[in-house]
């Protein structure tokens, strides 16, 4: 993708430091997700998948939770289309993402919005609320130098861990089940000083701890999900909270 | 090619709808109601929470003062700061606790 011949006609930056901007922000987020790319490969190759086969997951749906279950749902004899829900199901929380930063990225060319939401994980759309948030210029090349930070390391170190699948470590002892798990709790922090956002964090949490205990993984990310964006949507609206860009 | 890669593909399509979905039903829409607004800016904060709620629940000891170090940070510091320290304490404390 050729970024550099791209450049956005409203940025005050120039389009190379603003993808070396994004790159910075993708670096933590490499950080965490190494573990989870090799163990993906890993546990594919012990589920029979084979390393392009891994790869290519990697390289094309790009969303490690949804990974996961996909390759124990291959590990078994289930029926396709029921693979492809279950993946369909866990992501499914990048509808509300997306709607929402729809009202960021709408300045973009038609080729950039359709190239863009293609990287839109968790992170990605984290930070671009935090940049529009402040009032800031989400730029396609700041956006890109932050996905292409995170891709290109998710898909190789996918191939990688397939690839030798024996060498890794005891996931526990690196703290692999709970990397995850903090580096989204410093992202809901940093959201601390929206509207409503200790009612919703709430909710939220208690909505989705009763959904995981009862319903079951995954629907207690869009069940819990849901309840915080109902109360939201109830809570009276102060003036000027919802003049974000 | 084989039934697991026609899958991987098809996972692949329906992801990318999921992450292009929500702006293409919202943008058929020319002014967006304020509490539509209102739900929309909720969102980060009640997605992100349901990824972190039911693994906290869970949590050993070691595992809650590494989230108390990360509630801690978030006041100070950006996320990789806020990142490595904790994570450093959850795996320092499992080496040594469990």
């Amino acid at each position: 993708m050729s970024v550099e011949a791209t450049p956005e006609r409203t940025t005050p930056a120039t389009t190379g430091s603003e993808f070396l901007a994004g790159a910075k922000l993708g670096f933590p987020v490499v950080v965490a997700s190494a573990p989870f790319a090799f163990l993906f490969g890993a546990l594919a190759a012990k589920n029979g998948i084979s390393v392009a086969e891994a790869t290519l997951m990697s390289a094309t749906i790009f969303g490690g939770a949804s990974q996961m279950v996909g390759i124990e749902l291959f590990g078994q004899k289930i029926a396709p289309w029921l693979v492809v829900l279950s993946i369909f199901a866990v992501n499914f929380r990048h509808v509300l993402y997306s709607a929402s930063i729809g009202r960021t990225l709408s300045h973009w060319t038609f080729l950039h919005q359709a190239i863009g939401y293609f990287f839109l994980t968790d992170p990605q759309f984290a930070e671009v609320e935090r940049k529009a948030e402040k009032g800031l210029p989400v730029t396609f090349a700041w956006y890109a130098g932050m996905g292409v930070t995170i891709y290109v390391p998710w898909v190789i170190e996918s191939g990688l861990g397939a690839y030798f699948g024996n060498l890794i470590p005891d996931p526990h002892s690196i703290g692999m089940d709970f990397l995850l798990p903090i580096y989204f709790f410093g992202l809901v922090m940093s959201f601390r000083t929206r509207a409503n956002w200790l009612p919703v964090v709430i909710v939220s949490g208690i909505a989705s701890i009763i959904a995981y205990k009862t319903v079951g993984s995954p629907w207690h990310v869009s069940i819990g999900a849901a309840a915080g964006i109902a109360l939201a949507t109830m809570l009276p609206i102060r003036n000027g909270q919802v003049s974000r860009p | 090619m084989s039934t697991t890669a026609w899958i991987i593909l098809w996972g692949a399509v329906a992801t990318y709808l999921t992450r292009i979905g929500g702006h293409l039903v919202l943008s058929r829409f020319e002014r967006v109601h304020p509490r539509v607004e209102a739900a929309l800016n909720a969102v980060p904060a009640a997605v992100l929470t349901t990824l972190v709620a039911p693994a906290a629940l869970t949590a050993g000891p070691v595992e809650l003062v590494a989230l108390a170090v990360a509630g801690l940070m978030s006041l100070r510091f950006g996320m990789l700061q806020l990142f490595l320290v904790s994570a450093a304490v959850l795996i320092v404390g499992r080496q040594i606790f469990g």
